[in-house]
């Protein structure tokens, strides 16, 4: 079970762990709950590099589509392919099992903290 | 990354504390806020598929047609010849403009020899109440606009009977009834009776409740029109009854079950800009009716041979072509735009992609490839006939 309170989230709700120089990178029980039953994953490959804000993958439901942020500047370790096997993942462990993406980070920008994120989403 | 609730002013349905009671997540629709899921819209796609799902859908409008004249005011203005329906016979009709243009669609009930239920789509209820009391006026016919009196929970899916039968509290005692000794039998007996697109006055707990055999999903079911200050005795009643079988269902899976089954909904594939023939609803419009129709010279004269038809795209993979999302008869640079998707989903039953399509009479044929620009990518998708779905007979 993942601590939440340990987390760093930001507006666009994607949640942020970071394990030394590796974030591992998600989105939040409230966008997987907005979105809906999430049936199609897009990430970038191992080795891309990506840039803070911008858009580097898709999270699509049955009714919408998400896009989702690089939160970090940096090189992509790791995607999961489970996620992209079995989208559904998203939904029933956004924390867990739905994790999508590791990135070896250089620097960190500013994230919400977890009380910052809840009071974001009125939570 | 997702859509904020908006902070307009929103209707609530007489059902709504309800929902809100179930966990339900809301969205907006035509000004009301209604139930867009309870838990996950796929599952609530695949229990109407294989057992039964019941929906809100007090947002819809109904207008009340009363007088000696109410069948010739509305074959005056409606496409479609609803003097000629029985009493408890429904029809499908169009409501159209002057040039042919469809303002909206509907569901016509024949709920009395002089009276006549319309039901339209939430978006549409003001304009169709206004065109149908614009249009009535040379008729000896009273229009009312009763929305705001009636709730509608639809019952759909293969158990959706059993579950209305075993449901405790119906009856029938309307008009045309027969005296009875015991009013749920006969209840029961009307129901195993009913044949599809039609009603029958029943009453719930005594107040009345008109039970349609129809729906929008492509399942057999039924629709329940009753007093909103009844409707959420009636919600309850059926969801304990149904039990496991029963799945309170929101407009996301109402959504992707239509578009399996083929059906238009207004905005998308149904519009001012188009005739009905367009979208292959020629057959809803009585050319053959004598007297004038609203639209009638425009329907005659038919649209140009190059206006845009409604078609059905399949495709592979999971990448759904979405509403407003272009479609090419090509995936090179030189591709040609051939029409705009109007509606389109992963379909949850079929597990690929499917789409409905406003595209060029040229390149419409059955078969042909047409790709579609999914944000940025090509997506090859085949012409298939519509509906994709069909429920076993």
């Amino acid at each position: 079970m993942t601590d939440q309170t340990a987390l760093h989230y930001t507006e666009e709700h994607e949640w942020i762990a970071i394990d030394g120089d590796v974030a591992t990178i998600g989105i939040t029980d409230y966008a997987a709950e907005k979105l809906g039953d999430v049936v199609f994953v897009e990430l970038p490959a191992s080795g891309t590099t990506v840039t803070e804000g911008t858009v580097v993958g898709e999270i699509e439901s049955t009714k919408s589509v998400g896009e989702l942020f690089a939160p970090v500047s940096g090189e992509v370790v790791e995607a999961n392919q489970a996620v992209v096997d079995a989208p559904e993942l998203v939904n029933s462990d956004p924390f867990g099992e739905g994790w999508l993406i590791k990135v070896n980070a250089s620097s960190l920008p500013k994230f919400l903290t977890h009380d910052e994120y809840r009071a974001l989403v009125g939570e | 990354m997702t859509n904020e609730p908006g902070t307009a002013p929103e209707r609530l349905s007489p059902l709504d504390a309800v929902h809100r009671e179930a966990g339900a997540s809301f969205t907006d629709f035509a000004g009301w806020q209604m139930p867009v899921r309870y838990s996950s819209d796929l599952a609530e796609h695949h229990a109407v598929r294989t057992a039964a799902g019941i929906f809100d859908l007090s947002h819809m409008g109904e207008i009340v047609l009363i007088g000696p004249e109410a069948a010739a005011a509305l074959d005056f203005a409606l496409a479609g010849k609803l003097s000629a329906i029985e009493i408890g016979q429904a029809k499908y009709s169009l409501l159209l403009a002057e040039d042919g243009g469809i303002i909206d669609d509907l569901v016509v009930y024949r709920t009395g020899d002089d009276r006549y239920m319309v039901v339209a789509n939430a978006s549409n209820v003001g304009i169709v109440a206004d065109e149908l009391r614009a249009r009535a006026a040379g008729f000896d016919t009273i229009v009312s606009d009763e929305s705001d009196d009636v709730a509608l929970i639809a019952v759909q899916g293969p158990d959706a009977r059993a579950v209305l039968l075993e449901t405790p509290g119906f009856g029938v005692d309307g008009p045309g009834a027969a005296p009875t000794h015991n009013g749920a039998d006969d209840f029961d007996v009307q129901l195993e009776a009913i044949k599809y697109y039609r009603a029958f006055p029943a009453t719930f707990e005594g107040e009345p409740v008109l039970v349609a055999r129809t729906g929008y999903t492509g399942e057999d079911g039924f629709e329940l029109y009753v007093a909103p200050e009844r409707a959420t005795r009636l919600w309850r009643a059926l969801v304990e009854t149904g039990g496991p079988r029963l799945t309170p269902c929101g407009l996301a899976s109402r959504d992707t079950l239509r578009l399996e089954a083929g059906m238009p909904l207004y905005g998308h594939e149904l519009s001012r800009d188009i005739l009905p023939v367009q979208a292959s609803l020629g057959r809803v419009v009585a050319l053959a009716k004598p007297g004038d129709f609203v639209g009638r010279a425009a329907i005659e004269q038919g649209p140009a041979a190059d206006a845009p038809v409604l078609v059905g795209l399949a495709a592979d993979g999971r990448r759904a072509p979405r509403a407003g999302y272009e479609v090419f008869d090509g995936d090179g640079e030189s591709a040609t735009r051939v029409g705009v998707v109007t509606s389109g989903a992963l379909s949850p039953t079929l597990g690929h992609p499917i789409a409905m399509a406003s595209v060029s009479p040229a390149a419409a044929e059955a078969g042909t490839e047409l790709f579609v620009d999914v944000r940025g990518t090509r997506i090859a998708a085949s012409i298939v006939a519509l509906p994709f779905y069909k429920r076993n007979a």
